[in-house]
């Protein structure tokens, strides 16, 4: 039986600081001009967690609405109002920067990671009324140290230091004084990724009927590379979140593939599943402090706020079949092979058409696409174009050249099998999972039949090869046939304690 | 002949054409190409 | 333009004399394009990178340009860029690579 789609989070982190401090473009700038006027107005352009709350995109993200009451909203939405504001949504939370840097010193197992005093205990005391965080955990808040020790640690030492609202609160430390793979920047990025991929986690148990113990296995599939110089890269993420989370019963491994990193590790947790190997396996992921900012001087040109200013993570828990959550289909895979080649129209059919021709679907059987769901307001000013737009415009574009749609039908084969995008331009994030959540519902309120995902990656950023990547897969609403039932030892003895009981009626029978 | 035996300088683009789908194309018009590359902004 | 691609078309530039280079974009949209184009003629006009105030002028077309279209094997075009006309705005293309091209570029 095919696996299930049981549940997904999604969370926030609104890090302001650190789109500053850590994100490559305003990192890359000072290196370049470090008077420049950019670096000097930035912080005009951020936004307050107030008005980061209060943007459509994000409470979308966060489930408190829906795709397609974003899209009843005339773009650009950073100027619109949102009547949602919360904090909570329906498949996560936004958390504010302070918090999360308490989350961070959580996460970080190797006293690394030190939080001026009074910082540490002002965090502590609002991670306390959390709900999803162990107050075990808060433990690590309260080894705070003055904040003259903080300084004199950035000053005599690489570390990098960590702000909120622009003052020093902390610093992360090096775990190696010459091993560039333990530097204070790489530690730092990695427990930004551990930690907003715990938050994840801790979201996904806390909305599911599993448990946390119920965890067999998770696959962690960011864009982060964790290890020494001896191996950089070794991994492993999954295990690292699982035991913040609490999964003590589940290992796990990371699977990487840029932005299509998640839909590989979704068909891998589906066959994993599907198998019998394991019964829940969760897919997750934290976000990156590289990307923040990323668009940032393109923001700042169009007087618009900066909007890439979030860490974004993910959680989905795929299980054994419950007859009543969607299924994986994983007989229909679309795969971007070696020889596919770098066209659009392949790499979109390869993606698309080829995997359904194969089963007799055509474009048009499925309800919904999601493919890179990259909110439109932060790449349309950055000369991206809307990524989903062009996306559904190709598979549009393919339906009329394989002669599915007139090409007069385009726009509406887009704004029927389309969606607009909402997520936060963090690479993987983005990438076929924002919809997960939605499209769950969707399909089991029958309001869909088939929805795919779809994966692509941009390999060729780091330098190992030209080729460009991609997988699919399709969701389905569930057959009904519920959960497989094994026949269990007490139901073999019923059954022949039944059977020797006709058995010995039927010899009384006889002799009577 | 505007492209032949010129030296191309490909930048493709991640969401528009890609660097290698370029160069396959001006390949046939009698260019070198020098240098391909995919830009790319998400 | 990022910054490495920047310094490879200065580079390049020197190398093979800029009357012999053609710079072909792949841009999803006119202003990405347009930029692109005007860094590779008039120079970064981000001034963050190797091109910031540097005139190169060379000559620049983007692959769905009529002037490119026409000069390539018409079967390849159509295998491997033919759909991405139907999705990408080519006449806003044109417009803008025009724009640059009849200002900045020198050959």
């Amino acid at each position: 039986m095919y696996s299930v789609l049981k549940g997904a989070s999604y969370i926030l982190a609104h890090t302001p600081d650190m789109v500053i401090h850590n994100g490559t473009t305003q990192t890359t700038q000072r290196t370049i001009d470090p008077e420049s006027e950019y670096l000097k107005n930035l912080d005009k352009s951020l936004r307050t967690y107030e008005e980061c709350k209060a943007y459509l995109p994000n409470q979308t993200y966060i489930g408190n609405m829906t795709p397609q009451e974003l899209a009843g909203y005339e773009q650009p939405w950073f100027l619109q109002k949102s009547e949602h504001t919360e904090r909570e949504g329906k498949f996560g939370e936004i958390m504010p920067e302070d918090e999360f840097i308490g989350l961070i010193a959580i996460c970080d197992v190797f006293d690394l990671v030190k939080l001026e005093v009074n910082f540490a205990n002002t965090v502590r005391s609002k991670l306390e009324s959390h709900s999803l965080i162990n107050p075990a955990l808060l433990k690590a808040l309260e080894k705070g140290v003055a904040l003259p020790e903080v300084k004199q640690l950035i000053e005599d030492t690489r570390v990098e230091p960590l702000y909120f609202n622009g003052n020093i609160v902390g610093c992360i430390k090096a775990a190696h004084d010459i091993d560039q793979s333990l530097s204070a920047h790489v530690i730092f990025e990695n427990l930004v990724s551990k930690a907003s991929c715990v938050l994840s986690l801790l979201h996904l148990i806390g909305k599911t009927e599993v448990n946390a113990e119920e965890i067999d296995y998770v696959i962690e599939c960011s864009e982060e590379a964790c290890g020494d110089m001896n191996q950089r890269g070794g991994g492993n993420f999954a295990k690292a979140a699982s035991e913040m989370a609490g999964l003590v019963n589940a290992t796990g491994s990371d699977v990487r593939g840029f932005c299509a990193g998640p839909a590989h590790a979704l068909l891998h947790a589906a066959a994993l599943v599907k198998s019998g190997t394991f019964k829940h396996v969760i897919v997750a992921a934290g976000g990156s402090t590289a990307k923040l900012g990323m668009n940032g001087k393109d923001h700042v040109n169009k007087n618009m706020p900066i909007l890439e200013d979030c860490v974004a993570g993910f959680a989905v828990l795929i299980s054994a079949n419950d007859g009543v959550s969607p299924e994986i289909n994983s007989d229909i895979v679309g795969r971007h092979t070696v020889g596919t080649g770098s066209s659009p129209q392949n790499v979109i059919s390869s993606l698309t058409a080829i995997p359904l021709e194969k089963v007799g679907l055509k474009l048009s059987d499925i309800d919904k696409y999601s493919v890179e769901m990259q909110n439109p307001d932060i790449t349309k000013p950055a000369g991206a174009g809307n990524v989903p737009e062009a996306n559904y415009k190709m598979i549009g574009a393919l339906a009329a050249m394989r002669k599915e749609i007139e090409k007069s039908q385009l726009a509406d084969f887009v704004s029927e099998h389309g969606l607009v995008g909402w997520a936060p331009t963090q690479g993987h994030i983005p990438s076929g999972v924002p919809y997960l959540g939605f499209a769950r519902q969707e399909l089991m309120d029958k309001k869909l039949n088939r929805v795919m995902v779809i994966g692509k990656g941009s390999l060729f950023l780091g330098r190992m090869t030209n080729l460009f990547d991609g997988v699919s897969f399709i969701l389905q609403q569930n057959s009904g046939a519920g959960e497989e039932k094994s026949v269990s030892e007490t139901s073999v003895r019923k059954l022949i304690a039944d059977s020797l009981k006709d058995f010995a009626k039927h010899l009384q029978g006889d002799e009577g | 002949m505007m492209l032949r035996d010129k030296k191309a300088i490909i930048i493709g683009d991640r969401d528009g054409i890609p660097g290698p789908a370029i160069e396959e194309c001006v390949k046939t018009a009698g260019v070198q190409v020098v240098f391909s590359s995919t830009e790319c902004f998400v | 333009m990022d910054l490495e691609n920047q310094k490879r078309v200065k580079a390049l530039a020197e190398q093979y004399g800029p009357e012999n280079i053609i710079v072909i974009l792949g841009a999803a949209e006119g202003e990405a394009a347009g930029l692109a184009a005007e860094t590779v003629t008039a120079g970064d006009p981000t001034y963050a990178g190797p091109l910031a105030g540097v005139q190169l002028g060379l000559k620049v077309y983007h692959v769905c340009e009529p002037e490119v279209k026409d000069e390539v094997d018409s079967a390849v075009y159509d295998e491997q860029i033919s759909m991405m006309e139907m999705v990408l705005d080519v006449d806003d293309i044109i417009k803008e690579m025009s724009t640059i091209r009849d200002e900045y570029c020198k050959y």
